[in-house]
Formats: C-alpha cells, sequence, structure tokens
C-alpha cells in the first residue's frame, strides 16, 4: 500500500474575482520509501498540492478528490484526527525557514512544540529531542537556544528539516527546500536529505521547479503544468528522454555541464504559464508548443502509455491521437 | 549584550528628547512668548499677588536675569523641583498643585486605559481571527464609531442621559461636597460614583484604537508563514492563536499603543473638564481660562515626561517581547 | 504517423492572461506610456474602490455634507446672531426649529448648518499644512538617508512625544487665538506620524530594482524622487491624507471646545463649547447636542471609512483573500 495516494485531486480557491482552479484532477502514488519528485513552473500548482495533503489551505477553499494517507482519506478525517495525522503522519518542510520559524520563540522550543503537541515526550525529553533531531541535521546542540534570526539560511532550513522529522512520520513533503539557499549550501542541503531520507526509509514528495535537483534526488518524477499531471515516470529516464514538449523545454532550462546534449545554448521556454482562470482550450501547453499540431487546441489530451512505467499528457505521444480521438467519439 | 546596548541606548534617546522638550518649554513660554517674562508669567486672571511676593517671585526665579542666565536658573529650577508658581492659585508653587490634581487623573487615566487596553485588545483579536464572521462586522462598525467621535461629547452625552435624565450618577466633580463627614467605605463608593462615567467615557472612546490596532495587527500576522508551520505541526487552533499569532501581533501593537499616549492624554483633558472631575486635565483648563501660564508651563513639561516615560516603558517591555531588536 | 507539427509557436506564444485585457498601448513616446498607464492604473483603482462598501458610503456621506457646506455658503445668516435671535429659549426639536432652539434662541439647525464651514475649513486647510510638512521630511529623510535623516527622525520623535493637546493649547494661548492660529497648531502638531508613515514608504520604495537601474543609468537624485519614488509613494500619502483629515476635524472639535478655537467663528466644536458652557447637558437638552456632535462623527466617519478603503486598496495583504 502506498504511503501516498492522490485520487483525482482538485483544488479551487474562492477568490474575489471568481474561481480559482488551481489543481485539476491529479493522480499520484507514493509507495514507502520512494521519493517523488514534482516539478513545474511557478503557480502550475505544486505548492497548492503540498499544502492540500494536510489541509493547509483557506477556509474557502474547495478540495475534492481523495488524499489517502497510509490508506485513510485526510480529506474525510474529523479535527481530531486530522491533528494527530498532522506532522507525526506527513510533515512539510517550507521554502524559506526565515519565514516559516516564528521570529520570537527560540528554535529548539519549536521543535519540542512539535514533539510535545503529539504526546511523544514532554518538557525536558522533548527538548532534549529537540537537541538530538538538531545533531542529526548536522546542527551543534547549542543553536536549539538560538532564535531564526540568529541563524544563516542553511541552518535554518536544517532546522526545518528537523523539526520535520520530529514525530517521526511516514511522509515528508519538500516544499522547494532548497530554492531560496546559496548553490553551495543547497548540494549541502540536497546531501542531507538524501541521507535522512535513505536512513530513516521516508517516503518524500519533493517539490521543486528545477529540475536537475530532482533528477538527482528522486526515484520518480512527475511534472506539472496548469494543475495537472502532463507527464510522469522513473526520475533518470524522464529527465533524459522526455516525452512531454514541456518537459524537454524544463530540462533544457537546466543545462548540466558537460552534457553534449546541452551544447547548443540553454534555450527558455517563451510566454507565461496560463492564468489558472483562463485556460486555454484543448491541451493547456498548445499556445507555448514549439510541436503543437491542429487537433491540439482542440482535444484536451489525458496521461497515455508512453514506453516502459511512463505516461504523458501529449498527443504526440504513439498512438494517443488515435485513443483521443476514439475516446472524444 | 545586546539587550544592556539596546536599553542604554533608549535611556540615552529619553534624556535627549528631554532635555530637548526643556529647551522647547523654555523658549516657548520665556522667550518667544509676548511681552517680558515677567509679565507673562506672573501676571494671569484673577491673580493677586501683592507687589512684594511678584518681586519675591523675579529674584527666586531669576526672570529679570538675560535669556542666558534666565536659562541657566530654569534648568536648575527644573531639576529640583521648582516648576514656578500659579497665578491663579495666589503663588501657590506649580509643584504642590501638581500634587493635588496628580491622583484623580492617574485614577481615571489608569482605569480607563487598562479597560479599553484589555477590551479593545480582547475585541480585536476575536475580530481578526473571525474575519468577515458578524462578531467581526458589528466591531469594526461599532468601533469605527467611537473612533469618530469626540471623547467629551460622548461624555456629555452620556452625563445627559445617565445623570441629568435617569439621575443614576452625579453629576461631575471628583467627591461630592460632603466627603469630609464621610467614613471610609462611603467615601470609596463616592469616588467610585463620580468615577464612572468618566472612566466609562474615556474607556469607550480609546476602546476604537486599539481594537483597530490589534486587529489589524493579528490579521497581517496570520498572513506569515510560521502560522502555517504552527497549524501544520497539528496543534490546536487556539494554540495557533494564542501561542503563535497574538504573542507576535501584540509587538507593533505595544509599539503603536506606546505612541497613542499622547492622544490618551487629550481625551482625559477634555473629559475632566466635562464632568468638571477636579484632576490635571481640569486643571489645564483653568490655566487656559486666567492665562496662568506659569502652570500651563509645567502642565507642558509634565505632560511631555510622562510620554516620554511612558514610552520609554514600553520600548523596554517590546525588547522584553521581541528578541529581534536586542541584536542591533 | 502523426502530421508534421506545425509552427503554431512562431508568433508570440502568450497565453492569454490578464495583459489582454487592457489593449495595447499605442506605440508613443515614454510619455505618452506612462500616462496610458497611470491612467488604466486610476481606472483599476476605481473598480477596485467601488467593490468596497465601506469606502463607498464614506464617500457618499462625504458628498452629502459638502453639498451641505455649498448651500451653507450662500445660505441666509440671520439666524446666526444672537442680538436678532426670535426663538425660545432651550426648546427641543418641532417643526418650526427641526433641531430645536440653544439658549440664546437660535435654531441649532441654522447653526450647525454653518459650523460645516468653519469645521471642514479648518480641517482641510490643517491637512495641507501636515501632508505639505509630513511628506517633505518623510522623503526627504527616507530617500537621503545618512545624517540628515537621523537629525529629521530626532526631530520627528520629538514631535511625536509631545502631547498634541499640550502643544496646541500653549501655542493657541501664547500666541492668540485665531482661525489662522488654529489652523498652523494643527498642522504643525500632526505632521510627524505622516513623517514616519511616508519616510518608511520610501525606504521600501527606494530598495526596489526599478530604482536601483534608474541609478545605475545616472538618473539624477531629483529626477529619481519625482519620477520613480514619488510616484510610488504617492498611494500612501493619500490613504494618509484622507485620515489625517479626520484626526484634523477631531483636534479643531477639541480645540474649539477649550476655548481656543476662533472667538468670532462658529464651528460644530465651538457649539459644543457653547452647549457645555450653556449647561446643555445638565438641562437636558439633548439636540443642542446632538445635531453638531453627529455632525461631527458623520463627516469623521465618512473620512476614516474612505481612508480604510484606500488602505486596504494599497496593502494586499489586508484584502479578503
Amino acid at each position: 500500500m502506498s504511503v501516498l495516494s492522490l485520487r483525482d485531486l482538485r483544488v479551487t480557491y474562492r477568490t474575489s474575482s471568481g474561481d480559482v482552479p488551481a489543481v485539476r484532477g491529479v493522480d499520484l502514488d507514493i509507495p514507502k520509501g520512494q521519493v517523488l519528485g514534482l516539478a513545474g513552473e511557478s503557480g502550475c500548482g505544486k505548492s497548492t498540492i503540498a499544502a492540500a495533503i494536510l489541509r493547509l489551505l483557506p477556509r474557502r477553499t474547495s478540495v475534492e478528490g481523495q488524499v489517502l494517507l497510509n490508506g485513510e482519506d485526510v480529506l474525510a478525517m474529523p479535527p481530531r484526527k486530522l491533528r494527530a495525522v498532522r506532522w507525526a503522519g506527513a510533515s512539510i518542510i517550507f521554502q524559506g525557514a526565515m519565514h516559516a520559524l516564528n521570529p520570537v520563540k527560540r528554535v529548539g522550543d519549536q521543535i519540542a512544540e512539535a514533539v510535545e503537541t503529539h504526546g511523544l515526550s514532554r518538557d525536558r525529553e522533548a527538548h532534549v529531542r529537540a537537541g538530538d533531531l538538531l545533531e542529526e541535521v548536522g546542527l551543534p546542540l547549542r543553536r536549539s537556544n538560538d532564535y531564526p534570526h540568529e541563524l544563516s539560511g542553511g541552518q535554518r532550513q536544517r532546522v526545518m528539516i528537523a523539526m520535520a522529522l520530529a514525530c517521526g512520520p511516514d511522509l515528508v513533503i519538500a516544499d522547494e527546500p532548497t530554492t531560496a539557499l546559496d548553490v553551495m549550501v543547497q548540494a549541502q542541503v540536497l546531501a542531507l536529505l538524501k541521507r535522512l531520507q535513505r536512513e530513516f526509509g521516508l517516503a518524500m514528495l519533493f517539490i521543486t521547479h528545477d529540475l536537475s535537483v530532482l533528477g538527482e534526488v528522486s526515484d520518480r518524477l512527475a511534472v506539472m503544468y496548469a494543475g495537472k499531471i502532463v507527464e510522469e515516470g522513473p526520475a533518470q529516464s524522464v529527465f533524459l528522454d522526455p516525452q512531454h514538449p514541456y518537459t524537454r523545454a524544463l530540462a533544457a532550462a537546466f543545462p548540466a555541464i558537460g552534457d553534449r546534449r546541452f551544447r547548443k545554448h540553454p534555450s527558455g521556454l517563451g510566454g507565461d504559464p496560463p492564468d489558472p482562470q483562463r485556460i486555454p482550450p484543448g491541451c493547456p501547453f498548445h499556445p507555448r508548443c514549439p510541436d503543437a499540431f491542429e487537433a491540439c487546441p482542440s482535444t484536451v489530451p489525458w496521461l497515455f502509455e508512453a514506453g516502459a512505467d511512463r505516461r504523458a499528457a501529449c498527443l504526440l505521444v504513439e498512438g494517443a491521437l488515435a485513443e483521443a480521438t476514439e475516446g472524444a467519439k | 549584550m545586546g539587550t544592556r546596548q539596546y536599553v542604554i541606548r533608549k535611556i540615552v534617546q529619553a534624556v535627549i528628547t528631554l532635555v530637548a522638550i526643556l529647551v522647547f518649554n523654555f523658549f516657548l513660554f520665556r522667550v518667544w512668548s509676548p511681552g517680558d517674562p515677567v509679565t507673562f508669567l506672573t501676571r494671569g486672571q484673577g491673580a493677586q499677588i501683592s507687589l512684594e511676593e511678584r518681586a519675591e517671585l523675579i529674584s527666586e526665579y531669576g526672570l529679570d536675569k538675560p535669556v542666558f542666565g534666565q536659562f541657566v536658573e530654569y534648568m536648575e529650577d527644573t531639576a529640583t523641583g521648582k516648576l514656578g508658581a500659579s497665578s491663579f492659585y495666589q503663588g501657590e508653587a506649580v509643584t504642590s498643585i501638581f500634587w493635588r490634581f496628580l491622583p484623580p487623573t492617574l485614577l481615571l487615566v489608569g482605569i480607563s486605559t487598562a479597560i479599553s487596553m484589555v477590551v479593545g485588545i480582547w475585541m480585536g483579536i476575536r475580530s481578526g481571527w473571525r474575519r468577515g464572521s458578524s462578531f467581526d462586522r458589528f466591531s469594526m462598525f461599532f468601533s469605527l464609531i467611537l473612533y469618530s467621535m469626540p471623547e467629551f461629547w460622548l461624555g456629555m452625552l452620556l452625563l445627559l442621559l445617565f445623570s441629568t435624565a435617569l439621575g443614576w450618577f452625579p453629576v461631575g466633580g471628583r467627591v461630592s461636597t460632603s466627603v469630609s463627614s464621610m467614613g471610609t467605605l462611603e467615601y470609596i463608593t463616592d469616588v467610585a460614583e463620580h468615577l464612572f462615567l468618566p472612566v466609562l467615557t474615556l474607556a469607550l472612546g480609546y476602546l476604537g484604537e486599539f481594537y483597530l490596532l490589534m486587529r489589524s495587527s493579528l490579521l497581517d500576522v496570520l498572513g506569515e508563514d510560521y502560522i502555517t508551520t504552527a497549524r501544520a505541526k497539528g496543534l490546536l487552533e487556539r494554540n495557533v492563536l494564542n501561542r503563535h499569532a497574538v504573542r507576535n501581533a501584540l509587538l507593533p501593537t505595544v509599539t503603536l499603543i506606546a505612541l497613542s499616549f499622547g492622544y490618551v492624554i487629550g481625551g482625559a483633558i477634555t473629559v475632566e473638564v466635562v464632568f468638571s472631575y477636579q484632576g490635571l486635565g481640569l486643571l489645564t483648563y483653568t490655566a487656559i481660562v486666567s492665562k496662568d501660564y506659569w502652570l500651563l508651563q509645567g502642565l507642558f513639561l509634565f505632560f511631555s515626561v510622562a510620554v516620554i516615560g511612558f514610552n520609554l516603558v514600553s520600548d523596554l517591555v517590546y525588547a522584553y517581547l521581541d528578541p529581534r531588536v536586542r541584536e542591533a | 504517423m502523426q502530421t508534421p507539427p506545425l509552427h503554431v509557436g512562431a508568433e508570440p506564444p502568450f497565453g492569454p492572461t490578464l495583459e489582454d485585457e487592457e489593449p495595447s498601448p499605442p506605440p508613443g513616446s515614454p510619455r505618452q506610456i506612462t500616462w496610458a498607464r497611470r491612467r488604466a492604473a486610476v481606472r483599476r483603482f476605481w473598480v477596485a474602490f467601488r467593490n468596497d462598501n465601506m469606502g463607498v458610503a464614506g464617500l457618499t456621506i462625504l458628498v452629502f455634507f459638502i453639498c451641505v457646506t455649498i448651500y451653507a455658503v450662500f445660505a441666509d445668516k440671520t439666524g446666526l446672531s444672537i442680538t436678532e435671535a426670535t426663538g425660545p429659549r432651550l426648546t427641543p426639536p418641532s417643526l418650526e426649529y427641526p433641531f430645536g432652539t440653544d439658549d440664546q434662541g437660535r435654531s441649532v439647525l441654522t447653526l450647525t448648518l454653518h459650523g460645516s464651514k468653519i469645521s471642514l475649513l479648518v480641517g482641510l486647510s490643517a491637512t495641507v499644512i501636515t501632508m505639505v510638512i509630513g511628506s517633505a521630511v518623510g522623503l526627504i529623510a527616507g530617500f537621503r538617508g545618512g545624517w540628515l535623516d537621523q537629525l529629521l527622525m530626532r526631530i520627528t520623535d520629538w514631535g511625536l512625544v509631545i502631547p498634541w493637546l499640550m502643544l496646541a493649547i500653549s501655542l493657541a494661548s501664547i500666541f492668540g487665538q485665531s482661525l489662522f492660529m488654529i489652523i498652523l497648531v494643527i498642522g504643525l502638531t500632526t505632521w510627524p506620524s505622516t513623517a514616519r508613515l511616508v519616510r518608511s514608504q520610501t525606504l521600501s520604495v527606494k530598495e526596489r530594482p526599478y530604482v536601483e537601474r534608474a541609478r545605475a543609468l545616472g538618473a539624477s537624485n531629483w529626477h529619481l524622487v519625482t519620477r520613480h519614488v514619488l510616484p510610488n509613494v504617492m498611494p500612501v500619502i493619500m490613504a494618509n491624507t484622507v485620515l489625517i483629515v479626520a484626526i484634523a476635524i477631531l483636534s479643531e472639535t477639541a480645540l474649539s471646545f477649550l476655548g481656543l478655537g476662533d472667538p468670532l467663528s462658529k464651528s460644530w466644536g465651538s457649539i459644543l463649547e457653547r452647549a457645555s458652557n450653556g449647561g446643555a447637558a445638565t438641562q437636558g437638552a439633548w439636540w443642542w447636542l446632538g445635531a453638531p456632535g453627529l455632525c461631527i462623527v458623520l463627516v469623521v466617519l465618512a473620512f476614516t471609512m474612505i481612508g480604510f478603503a484606500l488602505d486596504q486598496i494599497i496593502n494586499p495583504r489586508l484584502r479578503e483573500r
């Protein structure tokens, strides 16, 4: 059984200017011990998914579908069960730890708070555990008494990681954990995450817009565009042989030095991601797609089989067009 | 340590501001005032100071010296607590007048601000937390109206309703005239009766401001990421609110409350006038009406010092609450 | 086999975004483009404001009072003088005297009507002084920084510390009472809070990339301030202006109540002063207190509501998400 299973997840924000469908039907599975990378540009809905899993979205947001954590639907949980599951079932490492940590509380206290809330231990014991966790992520024990502003960006992110592990969750959601960091620190934090994930056998949902990072850290890769998954499969094969034009563009935007494929200069992708309230008809990517053809603006693709254990939502995939036109009848 | 530096810096700043006020006070009442300081300060309507007394005052306070000499004398005098002589009160020392009128004002302002702070902050938190609820809408509406009202007008209306019309409370003053013949309990009741309407007026008047401040601080804080983190950790909603949101939202509120202390004083002055409540506010009014400038000068100094002191205290409290300022 | 892909990607592949809503600006000089953009911004702002109930309510009340004031400018003034007062003293509202009469037999309605002129005049004039001084100090301090900033901030803090009523009382007492003095005094005691606000906004605008870019391109300070900083500080200044008017009117009311207003002019505050001295509260003359007071509350409320609405539009975090 998967640790995390998303079934047709749909998230719609309600704003003063109307409904904004940020996630439009996403299916995901993460078995125990596996890292699933979720990539895409800003605004494609990936952070929304992270928040949706633990029901952290604003009250008026509509969340439909199923979020199965170890088989239980989080969306249907009563408040008490939800609070128990939060952090102990799944935890989140947020981007930009400067703002995700309370500036007026000591770092050790904030970690201990997670421990105490879930009744794992109290007071001194909780602080001891907090200290242990800090050492686990490579921070000296005395840092426990520091305030967030006394730590560097990398150190703060380590604190967030330590905090995320505090209650022994089955799933850790890492939402752009390295984006706000310098490259050198990025590498360190990534290495740390990899080690911890392997050591504790964690299932991980690693969200980022940087495809090259995912290539390194994930077992499987899923690419999102305009609220839907457009490609997914084993990380290396998706990265090296993308089937969806969007994935190809993303991969091309983050070249690896020395890789022959990137000898020509990195090509960016023109245009902007579509406004969720004005998604293009047919394939949402078609206005920006270098390979778009006549069928694209009028046919909505879904995830077609595109090779061994791979799927891509593009009409150019072998057999896709036929399947799509048949489905339309 | 950062804290000690911060405290010292704040105290030094307070002292500098204090000196600036002293200098300004001097110039305003002695140098820039029309005519010569002697006449200016010792006339005043209703003054019945004899020529001898007048001469005494002049020599005691050095009013006939040249500007610089006067200034030095003024600084010395102020440091030793000699703030001048009131012409309205027949030459009585300003400081001694203060001691008489200060306690009632302390009582009035103290109780009113305490009540309005507690209620206003509580309402502000509830409103911000349940933004858009009927409580929020009603409180906003209510507070906006209170905020737009001159406090003394509210006072007059309350006086009219509860005193003149309903007769529940006395019409004014601090205590009844028969106060000397009362026992302690009776005396306390009497004081309380006289305090009730003024306190109600001021408390309602300040309530709006504190409510609006707290509400908007809380709304700002609720948008921060660490609130989401707290929730994600599985905390009960009320713990998210109390341990994280309120704790942080109180910081700017403390600062803003300190800044509005000047308005608190303004409100107290006008309300004391409405209720003829014998405190420093009514004293100020008397000084205005009788053109008792020496008394006014002393009051100006006193109120300014009070605000400086209050700001200093709140700066220190803020440092205790927010570890970030202790560094810089 | 699929058909060969059409290069739909040839033309600018912009997805339909919000930019498409506005017609693309006619190619013109940079100045024309700026003004076109500004007009669009104003239009957007007005739409946002229209949707804010509080703002609209405030604006409605304000418009009403402006009309009243304009009427008052041309209305008959005979009801104001004591000697010509013909009505019975201290009578409650009736058909003949809809707001009742004061202790001299004058119609409270007439008094209130004419009071609007002075109250608004003082409020608006004092606001002008406050905004000019406050904005100038704030902009200069925020933009120049360094010792000038320190010095100006010392002065501003000092101005904030002095209880405004005490300062106003002292100044008015010493230098005499007149309309001009009241306006000046209110203006001089209110600018510090504006200066602080403008300074912090200036500081945040100064850090923005386009300012840095402009400076790198060699823009002069004057250019930077007028073309880049000021337009972005303007919204905050405008929201603040409206709120300052509210404060100024309340200040004038308090000063008049304490007898420091111009003895010749009759603002709403002066009416209240007369009412207080004439024993309105102790004699139950609620109409004498009620009418001018209610007008003050409504006008101040109107400005405050508009100010809050503006603040919400400018500061997105306060907006409902």
